[in-house]
C-alpha cells in the first residue's frame, strides 16, 4: 500500500531533485538482483539501487538526515547524511547514493564527523530565531540534531535580527524565512506531493529563499491552504496560523458561551503530542479536557458529518433523479464531495469550470456552526451574537473556509474559530491538563450521540463508506451488514493514491419518510450501477480531474470523494508533526476502531440528526431551510492572479 | 589567423571521413588509444564517455557540446567556436557516430550570443555540404545540431545542472549516479563534452592516435589549448604540449617575475613563485579548464581572493548546504582578514571548513571553490595575515 504518487508519472520537481531509479529485477533471488553493503562493519544484503541510507537502517545504524522526507522524492541537499564511501575522494549522500556494486561505507569517521558538524554550524549560522520563542520547541529537526552533534557555539556566527518579513497574509499559512534552512520539503510537498506548485525556491547561491510568484505575499497566490508543507517543514519555518489567544479570550469572556465542536481526527492524533504512541484515539479524554479548559460545550462533529451525508446524499439522489426519472438534462455528474476545503479551493484554482459539479452542501463544519447559531441558540435560548463556535480540525485549510464570506448565511459567522490538532494541544499544555491520564467524559447534547459513519470521515474514503452505508439501507433497503461483513465497506478503505468501485442496485426498498417528499418511489433507480471513486492528496485529485477531462473511466462517475490531504483528514495540515505513511495508517486504524465501537454506525440512524429534521429543518434534506443555512456556492478563482 | 596551430592544421573533415568509415568500437578504440582527456576541466577520458554511452540500450541519445565557459579568466572556446566552429561540429559528429546518435546540442553561454549567427551559419553550410543531416556523405549515419543559448549562470555549465537548463528547468547539478552517459538529457543517455574535447577529437580521428600521443606526457597526451590573462605582456589564448611548466609558459607571455598564478581559473589553484618549475598535467597540476591568471607584484593577494570568493557567493546555484552558506563564510573570513580581525583560531575553522566543503558539497562548484582561499592561505600567510587592524 502506497500513497504516494510515482515520480516518474509526475514530472513536476525538476530531475535534480528527483530520485534517480535504478532498473530493480522484480525478483530479489535472482543473481544479481541484491548487493552486499558493509556499514561500520556490518554486512547487509539490499536490493539493487537502495540508497545508502536505507541499508543502513536495515543495519540498524542511524544515519543524521534534514532534507530527506519518507513521503518525498529525494532531493539531497543538506548533505547532512554524508558517509564515507570506499574509493570515493568525496563524501556521498547516503540518502541519494544508490547501491549497485558492493561497497564500504563508514557514517561516523573523523571526516564524516567534522563534515556534518560544520553543515551544522552554517545552517545555524542563518537561521535565526531563539528556541525559546519557537512553536516547535522540542520538536524541531534542527534542535535535535544540534543536541546530538553537541553545538555549543556558533562556529561561524548566527544572525541575531530576522532579515525576512514574516508572511502572515494567509487566513492558514505563516511563513517565516528566517527559519528556514532551505531543505527543500516544503517545495517538494508543494510541487510533488501535492502537485499544487506554490511555493518554490527563487534566486540563487545565498539569496536563493523559498517564495511564492514574483514573491507575493502566500494569501494573494495560488495557494490552496492545505499545510501540508507545514507538516513536513522540519523547523518552525512554516507554521499555522495561531488562534489560542482569541479562543481563550472568549472563553475567559462571561458573556460569551464558547462551543466546540471535534472532528475525528485530532482526536486519533492529539495524543501524539503528549507523547502517546500514534493511533492512541483520545475522544473522551479530550471532552473530559476541554471542560477543564472552560468551554461551555463539547459536541461531536459526527453529527453534522451525518448530516452531510444526508444533505450530500439528498443532492446526489436528486441529480440521479433529474438525469434517469425526469430525463431533464442539466444534472451534473459526477458529482463531487465538498468536505475538504483544501480540494474546494484547488478545484476553484485548477478546474473552476467543474464548480458545478461539487456538491453544494457545506463541509461538517460549517454545517455544524450555522446549525449551533440557529437550531441550537434556539433551543438553549442565547442570543447568537453571545456563542463563539469553535472548531477542531486536522486542518489548517478550515481557517481559511470558516473565514469565507458566504459562510454566514443565518446573520452570524458559522464558525468563529478553526482549530487544528496542534494548537488545541498548546491550549491543553498551558492550562497543565494531563491529557493522557483524564478520565473519560461524554459529549454534550444535543449533539452527542455517538456515530462511526461521522467519525470516518476522517481517513481516506470514508465520507464514500458512510455514504454508501446510507444508500444501501435507504434505496436498496438491505442491511450493510447482508453485504459487507461488520458492515465494514472495504473496497473503499485503504491508501491507494485513486480508488474506484461500483455499487449495483439490483432492488429498491420503499422510501423512508424523511425523503418521500422528494422521491415518490426508488423505481429509478432499480437495475442501476452506482459508480463511485475516491482521491485523496490534490496529486490523485489532478489524475482523476485530467482523467475526467478526457472523458476516462472517472467521467462515467456519479459520486467521487476528494480529499485534499493524502491519507485524507487524518494526515492533515493541522495535525500533529511528523507526519510519516506510517503514523497516518496508525491514526486510520484508530478510526476505524472507534466506528467499529459504536453502536450507531449509520448516518441515517443518529438519532439527533433525525431530530433535526424533525424540530428544525421540517421540509427534510435539501429542503429551502438546508438550502439557505447548509448549503453554500464557490468562487470560480483560476490561476491568474492581478 | 588563428592562434590555434594544430587546429589550423587539421586537413577540414579528415577526421569525420575516416570515421565514417569505421565501426562504432574502433573509432572508440582510437579515442582510448589517443588517451585524450576532457578539456572542459574534470579531465574524463573521452573515449571512456563515448563508451558509455555507446554501451547504454536508449532509443535516443544526445550529443551535447558544452560551450558555457563561465569559469573566470577562461576565453579560449570562443576562440574555438569563433575560429574552428567546423571541426567542433565535426567533433560532435565523430561523437554521434562513435554512440549512435542522431541529435546534438550545442550549449552557449549566454553571453555569447554574438557567436550564434556564425554558428547558425556554419551549421546551414554544413548540411548544405551534407555533412550535417540524413545519411551524412553517403554514410547511413543520421545526425543534426541545434544551438541552445543559455541564460548565463555558471552553474550551468555543470553538466548535470547544464541538462536540467536544458529541460527547461532550474539550473540546478543533479544526485549523481547515474551519469549523464546513462541519464541524461530527458533521461537518455547523453555525452556533454568540452569544446575543445571535441575539436581535438576531430583532429585525433584525422590524423591518428599516434601522432596526438606525441605531444604532452604519458599520462597527459597531446596539446592543451590555454587562456591566459593578467599581469603578462602579451596575454591571450596558447596551445602548449601538456607537460608544460608554468615557468615557461610564463616567458611565452611575458609574465616572468610574477608573484602567484591562479591556475585553472577561479575555481583552480594559487600557485606561488617556489612552485613554477612544476608542469601543468593531470599527473602534476591540473590544468581545470586551462585558464592562467598571471598576478604581478603589485596585486594583494586579498583582493584577488575577495574577487573569487565574491563570484562564487555569487554563482553557487544554492542547493547545498555547504557551497550556499560555506561560500558566504569564507568570503566574510577574507574581509575580516582585510580588516586584520581574523584570528588565527577562525583562520584554522575557515580552511576546515574549506576542506568540508571540498568533500560534502554536491558538486564540482562546492567541491573546488575553496581551493583558491586554501591555496592562497597556504602559500600567502604572511601577506594575508599581517593587516592593520581596522574599525570598518
Ligand atoms: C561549476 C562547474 C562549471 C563548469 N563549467 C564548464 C564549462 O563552462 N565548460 C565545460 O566544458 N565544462 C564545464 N564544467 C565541467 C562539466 O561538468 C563537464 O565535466 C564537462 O563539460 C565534460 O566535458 P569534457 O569531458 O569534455 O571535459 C563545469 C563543471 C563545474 C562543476
Ligand atoms: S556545490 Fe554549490 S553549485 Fe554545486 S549543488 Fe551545491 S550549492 Fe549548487
Amino acid at each position: 500500500m502506497s500513497e504516494m504518487t510515482n515520480p516518474d508519472t509526475s514530472r513536476r520537481v525538476p530531475a535534480s531533485q528527483q530520485a534517480m531509479s535504478v532498473p530493480v529485477p522484480g525478483n530479489l533471488d535472482a543473481i544479481g538482483a541484491t548487493v552486499g553493503v558493509n556499514i561500520d562493519g556490518v554486512d547487509v544484503k539490499v536490493p539493487l539501487g537502495t540508497t545508502i541510507l536505507d541499508a543502513a537502517k536495515q543495519a540498524g545504524i542511524k544515519i543524521p538526515t534534514l532534507c530527506h522526507h519518507a513521503d518525498l522524492c529525494v532531493a539531497g541537499v543538506c548533505r547532512i547524511c554524508s558517509v564515507e564511501v570506499e574509493g570515493q575522494r568525496t563524501l556521498q549522500a547516503s540518502c541519494s547514493f544508490p547501491v549497485t556494486t558492493p561497497i564500504k561505507v563508514k557514517t561516523h569517521t573523523q571526516k564524516v564527523r567534522q563534515a556534518r558538524r560544520h553543515i551544522l554550524d552554517l545552517m545555524l549560522s542563518e537561521h535565526c530565531g531563539d528556541c525559546y520563542t519557537c512553536g516547535r520547541n522540542g520538536n524541531c529537526e534542527l534542535q535535535t540534531l544540534a543536541k546530538e552533534y553537541g553545538v555549543d557555539s556558533f562556529r561561524f556566527g548566527h544572525v541575531e535580527k530576522p532579515v525576512h518579513e514574516i508572511d502572515r497574509s494567509s487566513y492558514s499559512v505563516v511563513r517565516d524565512n528566517n527559519k528556514c534552512i532551505l531543505c527543500r520539503r516544503c517545495v517538494r510537498t508543494c510541487l510533488d506531493l501535492q502537485e499544487v506548485g506554490t511555493i518554490e525556491v527563487l534566486g540563487r547561491s545565498h539569496q536563493s529563499h523559498i517564495g511564492t510568484f514574483l514573491d507575493k505575499p502566500l494569501g494573494d497566490v495560488v495557494c490552496i491552504n492545505c499545510g501540508q508543507c507545514i507538516n513536513r517543514c522540519p523547523t518552525g519555518a512554516l507554521r499555522a496560523n495561531d488562534q489560542t489567544d482569541e479562543v481563550w479570550a472568549a472563553i475567559e469572556d462571561p458573556k460569551k458561551h464558547v462551543v466546540i465542536q471535534t472532528a475525528p481526527s485530532p482526536r486519533a492524533a492529539i495524543g501524539e503530542c503528549f507523547g502517546m504512541e500514534p493511533g492512541t484515539a483520545m475522544t473522551f479524554e479530550l471532552n473530559t479536557a476541554l471542560k477543564m479548559a472552560g468551554f461551555d460545550q463539547v459536541f461531536d462533529t459526527n453529527f453534522s458529518a451525518d448530516l452531510t451525508i444526508l444533505e450530500e446524499g439528498t443532492e446526489l439522489l436528486l441529480r440521479l433523479k433529474q438525469a434517469l426519472l425526469l430525463r431533464e438534462p442539466g444534472a451534473v455528474f459526477p458529482q463531487f464531495t465538498s468536505c475538504s476545503p483544501g480540494w474546494i479551493k484547488y478545484l476553484e484554482h485548477f478546474y473552476p469550470e467543474y464548480i458545478p459539479n461539487l456538491s453544494t452542501a457545506k463541509s461538517p463544519q460549517q454545517m455544524f456552526g450555522a446549525v449551533i447559531k440557529t437550531y441550537y441558540a434556539e433551543k438553549q435560548g442565547i442570543d447568537p451574537k453571545d456563542i463563539v463556535t469553535v472548531a477542531l480540525m486536522p486542518c489548517s485549510a478550515k481557517k481559511f473556509e470558516c473565514n469565507r464570506p458566504e459562510m454566514a448565511d443565518s446573520g452570524h459567522k458559522d464558525v468563529d474559530f478553526g482549530l487544528t490538532t496542534r494548537e488545541l494541544a498548546k491550549m491543553i499544555s498551558e492550562a497543565g491538563i494531563d491529557l493522557p491520564r483524564l478520565p473519560k467524559s461524554d459529549f454534550d447534547s444535543p449533539f452527542g450521540t455517538p456515530s462511526g459513519s461521522g467519525v470516518i470521515f476522517g481517513a481516506t474514503g470514508g465520507v464514500m463508506e458512510a455514504a454508501l452505508r446510507t444508500v444501501i439501507e435507504l434505496v436498496v433497503g438491505v442491511k450493510v451488514e447482508d453485504l459487507f461483513e461488520h458492515a465494514d465497506i472495504k473496497p473503499v478503505r485503504g491508501f491507494e493514491g485513486v480508488r474506484y468501485v461500483e455499487l449495483a442496485i439490483p432492488q429498491v426498498g420503499p422510501v423512508p419518510d424523511l425523503l418521500k417528499p422528494l422521491f415518490p418511489s426508488w423505481d429509478f433507480l432499480k437495475g442501476a450501477t452506482l459508480k463511485v471513486a475516491i482521491a485523496h492528496g490534490t496529486a490523485n485529485a489532478k489524475k482523476v480531474m485530467e482523467d475526467i477531462k478526457a472523458g476516462g473511466q472517472f467521467s462515467k462517475c456519479h459520486f467521487i470523494e476528494f480529499m485534499g490531504c493524502p491519507g485524507g483528514c487524518l494526515g492533515g495540515g493541522g495535525q500533529p508533526i511528523p507526519t510519516t505513511p506510517e503514523i497516518r495508517q496508525a491514526r486510520a486504524k484508530a478510526i476505524y476502531a472507534e466506528d467499529s465501537a459504536y453502536e450507531i454506525r449509520k448516518s441515517h440512524e443518529n438519532p439527533d440528526v433525525l431530530k433535526i429534521y424533525t424540530e428544525f429543518l421540517t421540509e427534510g434534506p435539501c429542503g429551502h431551510k438546508s438550502h439557505k443555512l447548509l448549503h453554500t456556492h464557490y468562487t470560480p478563482r483560476g490561476k491568474y492572479i492581478e | 589567423m588563428s592562434s590555434i596551430q594544430t587546429y589550423t592544421q587539421a586537413t577540414p573533415e579528415a577526421g569525420l571521413k575516416r570515421a565514417l568509415g569505421m565501426s562504432r568500437p574502433d573509432i572508440i578504440h582510437e579515442m582510448n588509444e589517443s588517451g585524450l582527456k576532457g578539456r572542459g576541466g574534470a579531465g574524463f577520458p573521452v573515449g571512456g564517455k563515448w563508451n558509455f554511452a555507446a554501451s547504454a540500450k536508449s532509443e535516443k541519445k544526445y550529443i551535447i557540446c558544452n560551450a558555457d565557459e563561465g569559469e573566470p579568466g577562461t576565453f579560449k572556446d570562443r576562440v574555438v567556436l569563433q575560429e574552428h566552429a567546423d571541426l567542433v561540429f565535426e567533433g560532435m559528429t565523430i561523437a554521434a557516430k562513435a554512440v549512435g546518435s542522431r541529435e546534438g546540442i550545442l550549449f552557449l553561454r549566454g553571453e555569447y550570443t554574438d557567436l550564434r549567427e556564425h554558428l547558425e551559419d556554419t551549421l546551414q553550410r554544413r548540411r548544405e555540404q551534407k555533412l550535417l543531416g540524413d545519411n551524412i556523405q553517403g554514410s547511413g549515419v543520421d545526425f543534426d545540431i541545434r544551438v541552445f543559448i543559455g541564460a548565463g549562470a555558471y552553474i550551468c555549465g555543470e553538466e548535470t545542472a547544464l541538462i536540467e537548463c536544458l529541460e527547461g528547468n532550474r539550473g540546478e547539478p543533479r544526485n549523481r549516479p547515474p551519469y549523464p552517459v546513462n541519464t541524461g538529457f530527458n533521461g537518455h543517455p547523453s555525452v556533454v563534452n568540452n569544446v575543445e574535447s571535441l575539436a581535438s577529437a576531430a583532429c585525433i580521428m584525422g590524423r591518428g592516435a599516434d601522432w596526438w600521443k606525441t605531444m604532452g606526457t604519458a599520462k597527459s597526451t597531446g596539446m592543451k589549448l590555454f587562456s591566459i590573462s593578467g599581469d603578462c605582456a602579451r596575454p591571450g589564448v596558447y596551445e602548449f604540449d601538456l607537460g608544460v611548466t608554468v615557468a615557461d609558459i610564463l616567458k611565452e607571455v611575458g609574465g616572468e617575475g610574477a608573484k602567484a598564478v591562479q591556475v585553472g581559473g577561479a575555481s583552480g589553484r594559487c600557485i606561488p613563485p617556489s612552485e613554477y618549475a612544476r608542469s601543468i598535467a593531470y599527473e602534476d597540476i591540473p590544468t581545470g579548464g586551462g585558464s592562467l591568471i598571471v598576478f604581478g607584484q603589485q596585486r594583494d593577494m586579498l583582493d584577488v581572493l575577495e574577487n573569487f570568493m565574491d563570484f562564487f557567493g555569487d554563482e553557487s546555484c544554492g542547493q547545498c548546504t555547504p557551497c550556499r552558506v560555506g561560500n558566504l563564510k569564507l568570503l566574510e573570513g577574507v574581509k575580516l582578514l582585510r580588516a586584520g580581525k581574523c584570528s588565527m583560531s577562525y583562520l584554522k575553522e575557515l580552511c576546515a571548513l574549506g576542506e568540508t566543503m571540498q568533500i560534502a558539497s554536491k558538486c564540482g562548484l562546492g567541491q573546488s571553490s575553496p581551493n583558491a582561499f586554501l591555496s592562497v592561505v597556504a602559500h600567502f600567510r604572511d601577506e594575508i595575515m599581517g593587516r592593520t587592524y581596522s574599525q570598518a
